[in-house]
């Protein structure tokens, strides 16, 4: 430091004073003190924060807040609930039914953790845990086609139902498709990005094609 | 003929090392036409790109040809390690599976394409492309196949994805495994001038398997003819690309175990398109209705169980 080269302190001039910060009494400090909030504002911020993800999902903008403050509860609940929906196909004896509970599970997370690895040794920029939490959000345009999916064999399962179906799960890959690239696609090298976009067109065509393939037993 | 074909590999193969080392000059061969420096000229003028980065990253993977070996110099337990299999770009890739899909009869794939630059990017998916358009469409045909019959209530039959992808992942890896050790092991009996490392053969490999997606795509349709042509048309581009790579490292060896080689590469080959095609599609032929047996009931139909 150039300016304080001059600058000497003898030896002999007591250095002292106070070194402590006061401290007003009612300081906005939550980052601290979360453990003395009560439960359902914890509960809410964390429901909050998924929330208001989903709706970056579902209208796909240049924000970066999905990335910056990522949490896994989201996919976590979307693969859940969309492993249990795609449940009561031919779920008997038979053995080339529909996926078991685990093998969706496993699907989405394997599935989410290659395509990371992948872009992440093809040169990414982004951080292993805010991939996954992308590509795990961006299962919900596809849990949103499952519930229709469902709704819609309730009234029958002809071939009228057989092509809203095939629009809707369509529509809905299409839409996840967009959405995770363009959250994803910035944080690649710019003359590989095909070939990071392609694993996650993949991904999303088999999710897509274990739900327009359920048919209820 | 053989001879001739022989030889021009060979001027091929020096040709290849003398333009490694020499990126930007002519060569002029008597026997070949002057296609080499075309090829570079082709990647140069490409339209559209952000040149710098491409033509950099062309002429580094040429001159590493030379720093062999001192490439892939991080540790094996840095993540940096596993990126330097990972070092394609979209351009390099579509190259390759356009290499692997119309192969150019005297020009070598992994000479031409890979250029000690092996990567594991495509291996992989073109792998896992395959898997699921072997499970997708097998599911489909068989749909199509049975729509009409009133017995027939479709199943998803996931449990099949399972058993493409242990079956192709392990032809992928297994065979170019003992491909390579058998290799490696004739090297050290007869000197080889060729010969490739690990690497090298998964990608060369991986990349041939990628004439099978458009096949087991067009397998949908349900007629016998069109499938085993089929076949015979994607296992004739795809071998040609394994027999016109692994043939100049074995020509030197012995004449029966050079041809024993070859033939084993295109048998596996052969196998895994024809086991696929039995395993995951079932036969087009129309179901015929038994001969009416009067004792039990007034008419039986007994379909062909699968």
């Amino acid at each position: 430091f150039p300016g304080l080269a001059d600058v000497s302190i003898s030896q002999d001039i007591p250095v002292e004073g106070e070194i402590t910060v006061p401290v007003g009494s009612h300081s906005p400090d939550e980052d601290y003190s979360t453990l003395d909030e009560p439960v359902k504002d914890t509960i809410m911020r964390d429901l909050k924060a998924v929330g208001k993800k989903f709706v970056h999902v579902m209208y796909p903008r240049k924000s970066s807040a999905l990335l910056r403050d990522w949490d896994l509860w989201g996919p976590l609940v979307l693969c859940v609930s969309l492993a249990l929906m795609l449940q009561g196909g031919s779920a008997d004896s038979k053995d080339d039914g529909g996926p078991q509970f685990a093998e969706v599970f496993v699907i989405i997370w394997f599935g989410a953790v290659v395509i990371t690895l992948n872009s992440k040794l093809l040169g990414g920029t982004i951080s292993f845990f805010q991939s996954l939490c992308v590509l795990g959000y961006c299962v919900l345009p596809l849990t949103v086609a499952m519930l229709v999916c469902r709704l819609v064999l309730l009234a029958g399962a002809g071939t009228i139902s057989f092509i809203i179906r095939l629009i809707v799960v369509v529509a809905m890959f299409g839409w996840s498709t967009l959405a995770s690239t363009a959250f994803l696609a910035d944080s690649q090298p710019p003359n590989r990005k095909a070939l990071v976009v392609y694993p996650i067109f993949l991904f999303y065509f088999v999710i897509s094609w274990m739900i327009l393939t359920f048919t209820p037993q | 003929i053989a001879c001739l074909v022989m030889y021009l590999f060979a001027e091929f193969d020096d040709a290849a090392n003398l333009l490694a080392a020499n990126p930007d000059a002519t060569t002029i061969s008597i026997d070949e036409p002057v296609e080499i420096p075309k090829n570079q000229h082709s990647r140069l003028q490409e339209p559209g790109r952000e040149e710098d980065d491409e033509l950099l990253g062309t002429d580094d993977s040429d001159k590493t040809e030379l720093l062999a070996g001192q490439k892939k110099s991080a540790p094996f337990w840095t993540f940096e390690y596993y990126q330097t299999f990972f070092d394609v770009d979209t351009y390099q890739v579509l190259d390759r599976i356009k290499g692997s899909v119309f192969p150019v009869p005297g020009k070598n794939f992994v000479r031409l394409y890979i250029r000690s630059n092996p990567d594991l990017y495509g291996p992989f998916w073109i792998c896992a492309t395959l898997v699921f358009t072997i499970a997708v469409s097998g599911n489909l045909s068989n749909f199509f196949i049975h729509l009409g019959k009133p017995t027939y209530h479709y199943v998803p039959e996931f449990r099949k994805v399972s058993i493409a992808a242990t079956t192709i992942y392990a032809y992928a890896w297994l065979v170019p495994l003992a491909l390579w050790g058998f290799l490696m092991w004739r090297n050290s009996k007869v000197m080889n001038i060729v010969s490739y490392s690990f690497l090298e053969i998964v990608c060369v490999y991986g990349y041939s398997l990628f004439i099978y997606i458009p096949t087991a795509i067009l397998w949908i349709i349900p007629q016998k003819v069109v499938r085993w042509v089929l076949v015979v048309f994607s296992l004739c581009l795809s071998g040609s690309v394994l027999v016109m790579t692994f043939w100049p490292a074995v020509r030197d060896d012995n004449r029966r175990i050079a041809l024993a080689t070859v033939g084993t590469i295109l048998l596996l080959h052969a196998l895994l398109a024809v086991g696929c095609l039995a395993y995951f599609f079932d036969a087009p032929e129309l179901d015929f209705p038994a001969p009416i047996i009067p004792a039990h009931n007034g008419t039986t139909v007994t379909t062909k169980s699968h």
